[in-house]
């Protein structure tokens, strides 16, 4: 049996989705320059974040299940990352 | 000394995990004012953990836990696997004494923390959901800071104690410089499926009866080689399957933690136990690795750090916790701030109740005891070749091949010689793996 993708997986999930605010911001140069681009796409078990083809990171925090993997692997400088405001974010029925 | 406005509350408790709810509760119960805050939407649904809670210490908490609370099944199996990509060989220990008394059950978090944070509102406690803790309030102090309150959008509160219980990540604790960012190999993540099956195909599947559970640890080629492991625990009527991997190992191996998750599931040796179940969730969780050697100061003035925010979690190797340290380190915060408050005095010298106990407890001292135990397990040969050997040594006895059979013993031996593992790295991980386990 393969495993479902990530997106599908995803939709197992509830999530209250903060459309005013987005809790990650990456900066482009230091990540490129510190190779955390790459490693926060490695480590991201939600797939929040793609490198495109120009080389820079896209984020979809909108799938973010709110661990701290990329914070803890990125570099100083490289993301700004928090938790979503109160009510926001992921809402585990399991957990 | 002098406080420049009226506390709102006697405590207040961020973040309503295990740790923050028990300290919330056992404060409540002391006739104390508790304010327990929560980001998620409603306690336990920013909740996530593996799923095994050690639960003696929790029993003491609430003598009716095992019935009351929402637990899943009471773990009677225990398996640890070495995997290998077309071989596995374990250690089954099933054993009904592990049932009486319960020693371990697996849990859902989302549905065991409401349940306390219900537990905490019945003793007193008043709970606020939907709320992020921006930062805490300081002001000057004798030396350096006290934290006098939190900050919360546009709203400050004021309280003799805060509690940081805010999870792994304890942006509270990081903000007042009590913990400082991690080395990597201190730290793992953990991805994790909930799938779904009937409870009567659990139980034929793992060799249960009635509310029995089985507890499955896994090291090898579950992880591609990256330091880590996987596991299978039993719920009532799903199973959770998931990895934890080494960040250092993760990121100087440069692979991708989802494509180490399918290949756990893909496993030949896995896949059967998970055939026809359903995806109920997905989740992941940064788990904290590092033991003894991540611990620095637990309190300041005005403010104590419990549970995973502490990094209060340890592997032994065979046993993996977290949970059963979160309660006793809130039992022992409770204890702190409840005798720094009669006193008066709620300054780091008037909450030294709160390490003090702790480290006297029997988790406490379990810190101490495993201290060596992280940097025994981040080796190689943990992960990869050990279990090959083990396979190699069993397939020599087992493969009788129309060759007359040698010795166990001088198998052994020369299927060590063929190993990449040497024999001195052998006795040195077994002397090593001795004193550190």
């Amino acid at each position: 049996m393969k495993p479902l993708s990530i997106p599908e997986r995803l939709t197992k999930n509830r999530f209250n989705l903060d459309e005013q605010e987005c809790h990650i911001e990456v900066n482009q140069e230091i990540a490129r320059a510190t190779g955390t681009g790459k490693a926060i796409v490695a480590c991201c078990p939600a797939h929040v974040y793609t490198e495109e083809p120009d080389g820079t990171i896209s984020v979809e925090y909108a799938a973010c299940l709110e661990c701290g993997t990329c914070l803890a692997v990125a570099a100083p400088g490289a993301l700004k990352w928090h938790y979503p405001r109160g009510g926001f974010g992921v809402q585990f029925r399991e957990g | 000394m002098p406080e420049t406005a009226e506390p709102d509350f006697e405590v207040i408790v961020i973040g309503a995990g295990i740790a923050g709810c028990v300290t919330a509760y056992q404060l409540a119960r002391q006739g104390r004012s508790v304010l327990l805050i929560e980001r998620g939407e409603a306690p336990g649904s920013k909740n996530l953990s593996g799923g095994v809670l050690y639960s003696r210490g929790i029993q003491e908490v609430f003598p009716g836990f095992l019935d009351e609370a929402p637990v899943e099944r009471r773990i009677t199996r225990n398996y640890i696997n070495f995997l290998n990509a077309g071989s596995s060989v374990g250690i089954d220990y099933q054993d009904m004494r592990l049932a009486d008394p319960v020693n371990a059950v697996t849990v859902l978090r989302a549905k065991l923390d409401a349940w306390l944070a219900e537990k905490c509102e019945e003793a007193g406690a008043l709970i606020m959901p939907g709320v992020r803790v921006d930062r805490v309030l300081t002001e000057d102090g004798a030396v350096g800071k006290r934290v006098v309150g939190v900050q919360a959008g546009e709203d400050e509160l004021r309280a003799r104690v805060v509690v940081a219980a805010d999870g792994v990540n304890s942006f509270i604790a990081k903000e007042v410089g009590l913990r400082t960012d991690e080395p990597l190999n201190h730290l793992a993540v953990g991805v994790k499926s909930v799938v779904s099956l009937p409870r009567e195909t659990i139980e034929a599947r793992f060799n249960l009866t009635g509310d029995e559970g089985a507890a499955i640890a896994v090291v090898g080629d579950c992880t591609e080689g990256v330091g880590g492991g996987g596991f299978l625990y039993t719920n009532i009527d799903s199973i959770s399957v998931g990895v934890v991997v080494r960040l250092d190992d993760l990121t100087a191996k440069k692979k991708v933690v989802t494509d180490i998750f399918d290949h756990f599931l893909e496993h030949r040796f896995i896949a059967p136990y998970l055939e026809g179940g359903d995806l109920a969730e997905y989740g992941c969780h940064l788990v904290a690795e590092g033991g003894m050697k991540m611990i620095g100061e637990i309190t300041m003035d005005g403010m104590l750090v419990v549970g995973d925010a502490a990094g209060l979690t340890l592997n032994t190797g065979l046993t993996v916790r977290g949970m059963d340290l979160a309660v006793a380190s809130a039992v022992a915060a409770a204890e702190g701030i409840g005798s720094g408050l009669e006193r008066d005095d709620t300054s780091k010298a008037g909450l030294a109740g709160y390490p003090q106990r702790f480290f006297a407890s029997y988790a406490g001292r379990d810190m101490k005891t495993y201290a060596r135990a992280p940097a025994f397990l981040e080796a190689e040969r943990m992960y990869k070749q050990y279990g090959e050997l083990f396979a190699d040594v069993l397939y020599s006895a087992f493969n009788l091949d129309t060759q007359p059979r040698r010795h166990l013993l001088s198998v052994a031996r020369k299927t060590l010689t063929q190993s990449p593992v040497k024999m001195r790295q052998l006795v040195r991980d077994g002397i090593a793996g001795a004193r550190a386990l």
